[in-house]
């Protein structure tokens, strides 16, 4: 896959607030790419600088082996799909979409064949006279991406783009979107503080927290290897632990040692250990090394949410097996479920299920944002 | 209408909407009355339609520079004349008007705020004062023509013509063309300018294509706040035109100050229905581009 856009050591503040901090990233040719992480962590700046609306303070933006940072955005081969879609309220659906042809003056019985194409693409064949402001929001997300498309970009970009729209329709228009991308051939750079539309989504998703790129990778890699604290906890629900490795395939946490399948640590290293609430098997409290009461249980629907006390520390536990509230248990993990990741500035913040207080604040937080990110 | 409205609301809106109900009748409805009702009767307030014909057929004698003499319809002449100034002033007023608002609704905060209130300033002095203001600097030997001269230029005649009518009327009326468009354009959506970038507009396609029509509101309001009062305008051609320009609302006031209280209220009359004519066709013509309900 041929690289199309190159961010290289790219910084950013805005009134002396740093946004992005030394951030390069590679984008190939046809992928689904995802830039992931709470408000404010610069994810929507560094698309703004792609789509040209933002310039670097130090770094370079490179467009198929080409400097474009100086390049306005109606020069780039780019479009934009915006977070609360910036439809002309002044158009009707059909003249949103030509927008762009007419600017380039494309004749007119070539927009139309164009257009109606495009419509069709989106399901809104039938809405073409219709105007803007009448239709829903997932119908006005859909004349968005059309216009963002008509003009054959080579990249897409999209911010936030499904936050507005309620659970069903966001499940239906991400099912939807990865069936253009797929079809269209076009490079989508997308934006979410939602990590589960990053995983089911995403080629590569970029996980980014404080203006820096924490984590690159497949949504497996990202799930299955988190590099740190935050990523574990911000991608999916992870109980970490404070460990010591041991030697090879060895980790000490929480007074017993457990084998595991991570090695190239030093002797005796502090580590952070991540195990996967679904990863986690209830046994009898006999027959187990880590052993302790049931907190708290709540039913999910596929599975239940079990918060269990052990030694003081509160593990979280999905499991489709019902245990009562205060009943006593034990635990088992295996090798596979154990994740060991380096000591990093993250490490203690995350995975404690004793509070709740601070995933509220990440949910609050990602719930009001905004373009500041 | 007013009725209607009222039917609408609900009690505690109908007891709100009181005062207003009361202002609004007190103060604008019972005079227009009141204007009519003058305006179709004669001096013992017997019907008649005379004082409206007399506007349209009312003839007077102009001497000519040649010494020839012309028929004119004195009235209509005087409207046109009117019509002609007021629709100058306003285009003026929407040329200087519109880039000023731009800029003020794209400035910082701050910037806005001050020139915002650089805008209203003017407006908190008397409209005489700021009239006489005019007179003193466009006169022959005024403050305009001491500075030319002092720039080694040769100085102009401009108080009592045309021009310095126009002056005083555009420079009179220019914050009510410039108030409008800024509040349209100020709450503009600025994501809507930054998609017309992404899809390919310089700047002024952005400008020609999307702001433009978006601040259309605003252009209408703004041309209404300023054509009504240039059309009915009075003292600013009396004092800046030496009362060479006569205009419809000179016509008016001297009739009223004449004691010729029906024939006024007959030309406020017609004055009143031309007006309302325009505006509805303007309103009408416009529609289409006006949007979503949101403007009006």
């Amino acid at each position: 896959m041929d690289k199309i856009i190159e961010l290289r050591h790219i910084s950013k503040s805005f009134d002396g607030e740093t946004v992005l901090d030394d951030i390069s990233l590679d984008i190939h040719d046809n992928e689904f790419i995802t830039l992931l992480g709470p408000s404010g962590c610069g994810k929507t700046t560094t698309l703004r600088m792609i789509g040209g609306f933002e310039h670097p303070d130090q770094g370079d933006v490179i467009f198929m082996g080409k400097r474009i940072n100086d390049e306005p955005p109606h020069k780039r081969h780019v479009n934009t799909v915006f977070q609360k879609y910036a439809l002309f309220p002044h158009l009707n659906v059909f003249e949103n979409v030509a927008f762009p042809l007419r600017e380039k003056k494309v004749p007119k019985a070539e927009i139309k064949e164009k257009v109606d194409k495009m419509l069709s693409l989106v399901m809104l064949s039938n809405f073409a006279k219709r105007r803007v402001t009448s239709l829903s929001g997932g119908q006005q997300q859909r004349v968005a991406i059309a216009r963002a498309l008509v003009s054959n970009p080579k990249v897409l970009l999209l911010d936030e783009p499904l936050g507005a729209l309620d659970l069903k329709l966001r499940k239906d228009m991400q099912v939807e979107l990865k069936k253009i991308q797929k079809s269209t051939g076009i490079t989508f750079i997308f934006v979410t503080h939602d990590q589960e539309e990053a995983l089911s989504m995403s080629d590569t998703i970029v996980v980014m927290s404080e203006g820096k790129i924490q984590q690159i990778g497949t949504p497996t890699d990202i799930y299955n290897e988190p590099v740190n604290a935050f990523v574990a906890d911000f991608i999916g629900e992870s109980n970490i632990i404070d460990g010591v490795m041991l030697e090879d395939f060895k980790v000490k946490f929480a007074g017993h040692t457990f084998d595991c399948l991570d090695k190239g640590f030093a002797p005796s290293e502090p580590v952070d250990v991540v195990v996967r609430p679904e990863d986690v098997d209830i046994v009898n409290a006999a027959d187990a090394e880590l052993y302790g009461d049931v907190t708290s249980v709540t039913f999910l629907g596929v599975h239940y949410e079990i918060i269990v006390d052990i030694a003081g520390f509160k593990w979280m536990i999905q499991t489709t097996d019902f245990v009562s509230e205060g009943e006593h248990i034990g635990i088992k993990l295996d090798p596979d479920a154990i994740h060991i990741m380096k000591k990093s500035k993250y490490s203690g913040m995350f995975g404690d299920y004793s509070t709740f207080s601070e995933e509220m604040d990440e949910l609050a937080n990602a719930g009001g944002e905004q373009q500041e990110c | 209408m007013l009725k209607k409205l009222l039917k609408k609301s609900s009690g505690s809106g109908r007891a709100a909407l009181a005062p207003y109900t009361l202002w609004a009748v007190l103060f604008i409805v019972i005079p227009m009355l009141f204007i009519a009702y003058y305006a179709f009767t004669d001096n013992n307030f017997n019907f008649t339609t005379e004082n409206i014909t007399r506007f349209f057929t009312s003839v007077s004698s102009l001497r000519n520079e040649d010494g020839t003499v012309t028929e004119v319809h004195t009235y209509l002449l005087i409207f046109l004349r009117s019509l002609k100034l007021a629709v100058l002033s306003t285009i003026i007023c929407l040329l200087i008007g519109y880039p000023m608002a731009y800029r003020i609704a794209h400035a910082s905060k701050r910037a806005q705020k001050i020139m915002m209130t650089l805008i209203m300033i003017p407006m908190w002095m008397n409209f005489l004062i700021r009239t006489y203001a005019w007179m003193t600097i466009l006169q022959d030997a005024g403050v305009l023509n001491r500075l030319l001269s002092a720039a080694g230029l040769p100085s102009i005649h401009i108080i009592g013509t045309e021009g310095a009518v126009l002056i005083g009327m555009v420079y009179d009326y220019l914050p009510y063309m410039i108030l409008p468009i800024y509040s349209v354009m100020v709450k503009m959506d600025l994501s809507l300018l930054e998609a017309a970038r992404d899809l390919g507009c310089g700047s002024l396609s952005v400008l020609r294509r999307v702001i433009f029509p978006l601040s259309l509101p605003g252009v209408i309001s703004g041309i209404t706040m300023v054509l009504i009062p240039s059309i009915s305008t009075f003292y600013i051609s009396q004092k800046l035109g030496n009362g060479k320009f006569f205009l419809i609302g000179d016509a008016i006031e001297g009739q009223y100050v004449a004691n010729n209280l029906h024939f006024a209220a007959a030309m406020a009359f017609i004055l009143m229905v031309i007006l309302l004519f325009f505006m509805a066709l303007v309103k009408y013509s416009t529609s289409r581009y006006l949007y979503g309900g949101e403007a009006k």
